[in-house]
């Protein structure tokens, strides 16, 4: 996985540490529900499963994954809300 | 007499459809009740249509006395969670003692309880259909259902996963 350094502001965090699939994408898509257009969220995973499962969430919900950091046992992720 | 023809109106532009999940669930242990309740809770998540026909044992998932005491099969059961021979499988408190060590293991892992899915799943709006046919053989009730089932039949429920995305049976 590539990582790019531009570290979106975000508008709402998460951490998920700890928890498996399917909690960081079900309590992920909780927040994302509630976020405006455009705005963003920064969420944090340990599990291995995000690596594929958060880019694979952003593009079947229509949002967007701004950027990305994959520090060996911790995810980071920006994902912008889309329009829905 | 004359008809005038009609003036076709054009069809306002409807939204682009939701992708839609239609699962079958026909097992009701306690192991095999997890499996079309997380796809269900992810599949909603990203925003997709979901549907779940609960049939034969599977309805144990919806039955408001059984669904919080599914248990983990210890006999013929070659991965659960205690590794035993078929014969000490068949000992009594064997059952009970896989279902504790599978329920251990997702208290350690943090993942919610059954119950606890069932309401993530309908806070989703994930479909629960109840199969009708499984009622009759059963002796199963609409009363002893958790709240907001559909009790459907096969035709029902094939209407629904006839436009769906994606169907699996679990």
């Amino acid at each position: 996985m590539t990582t790019q350094t531009d570290r979106p502001e975000a508008t709402e965090s998460l951490d998920t540490s700890g928890l498996l699939c399917p909690l960081p994408v079900y309590k992920a898509a909780m927040v994302l529900g509630k976020l405006r257009e455009g705005e963003v969220l920064h969420l944090t995973c340990t599990d291995p499963g995000s690596l594929e499962d958060i880019p694979a969430m952003a593009r079947q919900r229509g949002d967007v994954l701004l950027a990305s950091e994959d520090r060996g046992d911790t995810q980071v992720f920006w994902i912008g809300k889309g329009a829905s | 007499m004359t008809v005038a023809a009609q003036r076709i109106e054009p069809e306002p532009e409807a939204p682009p459809r939701k992708k839609r999940l239609a699962l079958v669930a026909s097992k009701g242990t306690l192991d095999q009740a997890y499996p079309p309740l997380i796809l269900a809770t992810t599949a909603a998540s990203l925003g997709w249509e979901v549907g779940i026909y609960f049939t034969f044992y599977g309805l144990d998932i919806l039955h408001q006395d059984r669904f919080e005491k599914l248990k983990v099969a210890s006999l013929a059961n070659p991965s659960g969670p205690i590794r035993v021979p078929n014969l000490l499988g068949a000992v009594p408190g064997a059952t009970a003692a896989a279902t504790k060590v599978m329920k251990g293991w997702m208290e350690k892992s943090r993942m919610p309880e059954l119950p606890e899915f069932i309401d993530m799943a309908q806070g989703l709006d994930v479909t629960f259909f109840a199969c009708a046919t499984t009622m009759g053989v059963m002796g199963v009730e609409e009363s002893d259902l958790i709240e907001g089932c559909d009790i459907a039949g096969a035709a029902a429920f094939l209407d629904f996963a006839a436009e769906a995305d994606v169907q699996l049976f679990v």
